[in-house]
């Protein structure tokens, strides 16, 4: 499996990353040289393995449906970039 | 005062040689002399440090001290301090100030314990050489031109160079372990799932692991007293009895079975290092410690099924990043998907951006097979090693990192080259063992670490090893010659 610059542009796009063009062949390369490192991972006979998702294989714990957090709005929207009565601002969406 | 260990300046605190304000302001003095030569803070909170001090005083006179009231300490800013500054070294969080503590800054606090900062780190935690940090470089502070490693390599040299007692790490592929090593400290990276994960900035939930770095494994099992514990805030939090991790310190390790993985003693390792490592193996020996030769035949594909692991969980984990609730947005944003794009583009570094496309590749249809659900295999495959191993042994033994530390910039050119070196630490989180690693001696005058492997919940076992070994060597009493005074 070769990553191209083409890959290398689409994945950027399913992770939302604006990248300088000037860098995507380096990015290519290197993606390149990693996976083919990764790749001898195939050297290992896995049939009939369990995948593990989580060490000593835990299962996430479920709480009740309840409400235990309090408003607290203004003091997280602080953090926020643009905010305009109590709502996040973004960019026109809906023309 | 800076010669000492939280041990001992628990001592002096409690017969009043000096109150926690006197050792506050020493500390801070000592970071304002040479953090510009080592750049280990990143937020200094002098004020705090100085009311904290006078309240842990306070609460002394009126007899409700325990062994850390007073003692200062610094926070790796990937915990949320609420009210200070936690940037995780990102430019994406350079202006963030966290609306609460983490549970483990909660804990601490509430040991009256004295917070002089937050240290640097690779930004998210993602690096072995502390060079990825938006807010510069660390330096060591056993040779200013050479990495204190990573990613918590802000508290290791801060520690190294007694800029403060103690200070805590985070723990993803051995980012407590490999700059404790590199800066001849002493640091562990407890059972997965002991130290709660609430308020620690995620990079890949299924290996991040706090802990503390410290001078000595007492002063370790001292602070890991007060950061352990249950935590229905972490979805995967232990829920287990936590021990006094200073209880067993002092049993005697005669009859302790050793193992050394054959696989650890292979060309990749500096035959200084190995050097150092094999006397400190003679060293157990005279304790009364059985060598045995052991195999972990799939540890030279940990690194493989590493790196597709935590970049697959950091390309999740760092989703939230959006430019929209907090963190930096971009100037003028021509949409929502400019917005996000360019918000993400420029708010992370290189190294980050590098983990989320090689997450996002592993992730995305066509390719998850290949790669993340082999990787989860070969976890199984890593972790039934170990357990096998444990079966016959009750410790493994090995270095830590490969090498020395080495020189600054010497391989920020490679990404490749810096994730072959993680080979000791990496299989332990997929694993979620504990793992610690103390002082063993120096190579070209630079300190070596050894690291010690237990099976599941025996950190305290580790520890006690780790402190038996100080009780006969001097390792870790060695402080750099400039920092020394």
């Amino acid at each position: 499996m070769s990553v191209t610059a083409e890959t290398i542009v689409s994945i950027a796009h399913l992770a939302r990353l604006a990248l300088d063009e000037k860098a995507i062949p380096h990015y290519a390369e290197d993606m390149n040289r990693i996976l083919h490192w990764v790749e001898q991972m195939n050297s290992a006979d896995t049939q009939g393995i369990e995948p593990m998702a989580h060490p000593r294989d835990l299962g996430q714990r479920l709480r009740p449906d309840e409400v235990t957090e309090s408003d607290q709005r203004e003091c997280f929207q602080a953090n926020a970039p643009q905010t305009e009565a109590g709502l996040y601002l973004v960019p026109q969406v809906i023309e | 005062m800076h010669q000492k260990t939280i041990a001992e300046l628990s001592q002096a605190l409690a017969q009043g040689t000096y109150s926690s304000e006197e050792l506050t302001k020493h500390y801070l003095q000592r970071i304002k002399q040479w953090d510009t030569s080592l750049n280990s803070f990143i937020t200094v909170c002098e004020e705090t440090a100085l009311a904290s001090a006078k309240s842990a005083d306070e609460a002394r006179r009126q007899g409700k001290a325990g062994p850390l009231t007073g003692i200062p300490m610094a926070q790796k800013d990937i915990f949320c301090t609420n009210g200070i500054k936690t940037t995780c070294a990102s430019k994406m969080l350079e202006n963030f100030t966290a609306p609460y503590d983490a549970m483990v800054v909660e804990k601490l606090n509430a040991q009256g314990m004295v917070m002089l900062g937050k240290t640097n780190m690779d930004e998210f935690a993602m690096g072995s050489s502390n060079e990825h940090s938006h807010f510069g470089p660390v330096k060591n502070p056993w040779n200013l031109d050479c990495v204190p490693g990573g990613s918590s390599g802000g508290s290791a040299a801060a520690v190294a160079a007694r800029l403060v007692p103690a200070a805590t790490g985070t723990d993803t592929g051995g980012s407590i372990r490999q700059p404790a090593a590199l800066c001849g400290i002493t640091g562990i990276k407890p059972t997965y799932g002991r130290v709660s994960r609430y308020g620690m900035i995620a990079f890949a939930s299924s290996l991040d692991q706090g802990g503390p770095m410290t001078q000595t494994a007492e002063d370790a099992a001292l602070l890991l007293n007060a950061m352990a514990g249950f935590d229905e805030r972490d979805s995967t939090s232990l829920d287990a009895p936590v021990p006094d991790f200073t209880a067993d310190l002092n049993q005697p390790i005669k009859g302790l079975r050793i193992g050394l993985p054959k696989e650890y003693f292979s060309a990749g390792l500096d035959p200084a290092v190995g050097d150092v490592i094999m006397a400190a193996i003679k060293e157990y020996e005279k304790l009364g410690a059985i060598i045995t030769e052991v195999s972990l035949p799939n540890n030279h594909l940990a690194g493989p099924a590493y790196y597709v692991i935590a970049p697959a969980e950091c390309s999740s984990n760092l989703a939230r990043f959006d430019g929209v609730r907090y963190g930096y947005r971009c100037k003028e944003p021509k949409n929502l998907e400019d917005l996000y794009k360019r918000s993400r583009g420029e708010g992370f570094g290189e190294e980050v951006k590098r983990r989320i496309m090689i997450g996002t590749y592993a992730l995305s249809s066509g390719y998850y097979d290949a790669y993340y659900l082999k990787a989860q295999q070969m976890r199984r495959l890593i972790s039934e090693d170990f357990k096998r191993v444990f079966e016959k042994v009750d410790v493994i033994m090995g270095p830590t990192y490969p090498s020395i530390a080495f020189k600054i910039g010497e391989h920020s050119k490679d990404p490749l080259e810096m994730y072959l070196s993680d080979f000791y630490t990496i299989a332990i989180n997929l694993a979620g063992l504990p793992g610690l690693s103390i002082p063993a001696g120096f190579a070209n005058s630079l300190p070596v670490g050894l690291q010690i492997v237990g099976p599941y919940l025996n950190d305290s076992k580790l520890l006690n090893v780790g402190h038996q070994f100080q009780q006969h060597t001097a390792w870790h009493q060695k402080i750099p010659s400039q920092f020394a005074k």
